[in-house]
């Protein structure tokens, strides 16, 4: 009996749903533990322990703002500067939203899903066709979501627990979350035959980064992502209409 | 800095990245329809994104002096051969991200 409920549950479609967010989201598991760990380490190092680091990462959430805002409070920036400082950092998250508002029209748990909305998450649950080939797409993103939260959470507590100690070095690991967006880029590359959009991606974030350099590059680049994108969908819009 | 202060300072944090997510479907969500250019913009935006993400991934790459960003450039190649060769997501992460850590802990 107990055996037959094992071989149901491991069976169903739900299994095979956490089973297939779980597989899709390892490579998050890599880079957030790698990097909550880093964040918990150093916020650690400054005086602050596993309650500081949790509570930032259950509230705030947001990879690489967490390490400018142990920069900020180490530095005893008032709270207008901090405000400031995040839009700039986070400015992109509006982003996600909007190209997600009709993809999360009527998704259950909706409130949850727009507040895990991080880069990684987005990559995957952004992702069409892989999201649409799944029994239960919702389930799907919910899942990925939660995922990869609580992978980003665990690593910021274990970091802020145990500080500085590894067996091995892990320099380099970090790569993992360049190489997966570098792999969804090139999936949605082989699987489209408009390549127009991802090139205007590539071409004006680079032109940006030239112009302005690796600090302040964001900003321009999604404008002249913007610019480009609206240019480019004016005919199509109008044909929609 | 008291804890009070550090508290009011994740606080404010959290409320700019929390209004910075919802804000999209606040404006346009609840039932309304989206207007076209949004919906357009929503298909092609995750292409522009990820082309985005890349470079801001490797922003800090330093072309100018040694390695000349040969690690990155010879990890993401792994990738992206990889990638095109099996189309298997995890293969292609994992392959890329040990030749980088093996490139940049041994040979550079």
């Amino acid at each position: 009996m107990k055996q037959e409920k094992r071989e149901m549950r491991r069976r169903g479609p739900a299994f095979r749903q956490v089973k297939a967010a779980f597989l899709d989201t390892v490579p998050v598991l890599t880079g957030y533990l790698v990097l909550g760990f880093g964040f918990g380490v150093i916020f650690r190092s400054h005086g602050y322990g596993v309650l500081f680091a949790a509570a930032m990462s259950i509230f705030v959430y947001a990879g690489s703002m967490q390490y400018v805002a142990v920069d900020l409070i180490t530095g005893g920036a008032t709270l207008l500067a901090t405000a400031l400082a995040t839009l700039m950092v986070n400015i992109r998250h509006l982003f996600y939203g909007i190209s997600m508002i009709d993809a999360y029209k009527d998704i259950p748990r909706k409130p949850f899903l727009i507040f895990t909305l991080t880069d990684e998450t987005y990559s995957l649950v952004s992702h069409r066709e892989a999201v649409e080939k799944q029994e239960d797409p919702a389930r799907y993103c919910f899942l990925v979501s939660l995922f990869n939260y609580s992978y980003w959470i665990a690593g910021s507590v274990i970091g802020a627990a145990l500080g500085a100690v590894l067996p091995f070095s892990t320099e380099g690991i970090d790569f993992a979350l360049t190489a997966l967006f570098l792999t969804i880029f090139t999936e949605q590359w082989l699987g489209t035959k408009e390549h127009l959009p991802a090139l205007v991606g590539l071409g004006a974030s680079l032109a940006a980064l030239l112009l302005l350099g690796s600090d302040d590059f964001l900003i321009l680049a999604m404008l002249l992502i913007l610019a480009l994108l609206w240019l480019l969908g004016r005919r199509e819009v109008k044909r929609h209409e | 800095m008291n804890n009070a202060r550090v508290i009011a300072m994740i606080a404010v944090i959290s409320a700019v990245t929390v209004a910075l997510r919802f804000l999209p479907f606040l404006i346009f969500g609840k039932g309304r329809k989206t207007p076209p250019f949004l919906s357009y913009l929503g298909r092609v935006l995750p292409y522009a994104i990820m082309g985005m993400l890349v470079v801001y991934c490797l922003r800090g790459v330093t072309l100018l002096s040694a390695p000349h960003g040969l690690p990155e450039a010879i990890a993401s190649a792994t990738v992206v051969l990889l990638h095109v060769w099996r189309r298997n997501t995890l293969l292609s992460i994992l392959g890329g991200t040990v030749v980088y850590m093996l490139l940049v802990q041994l040979v550079f």
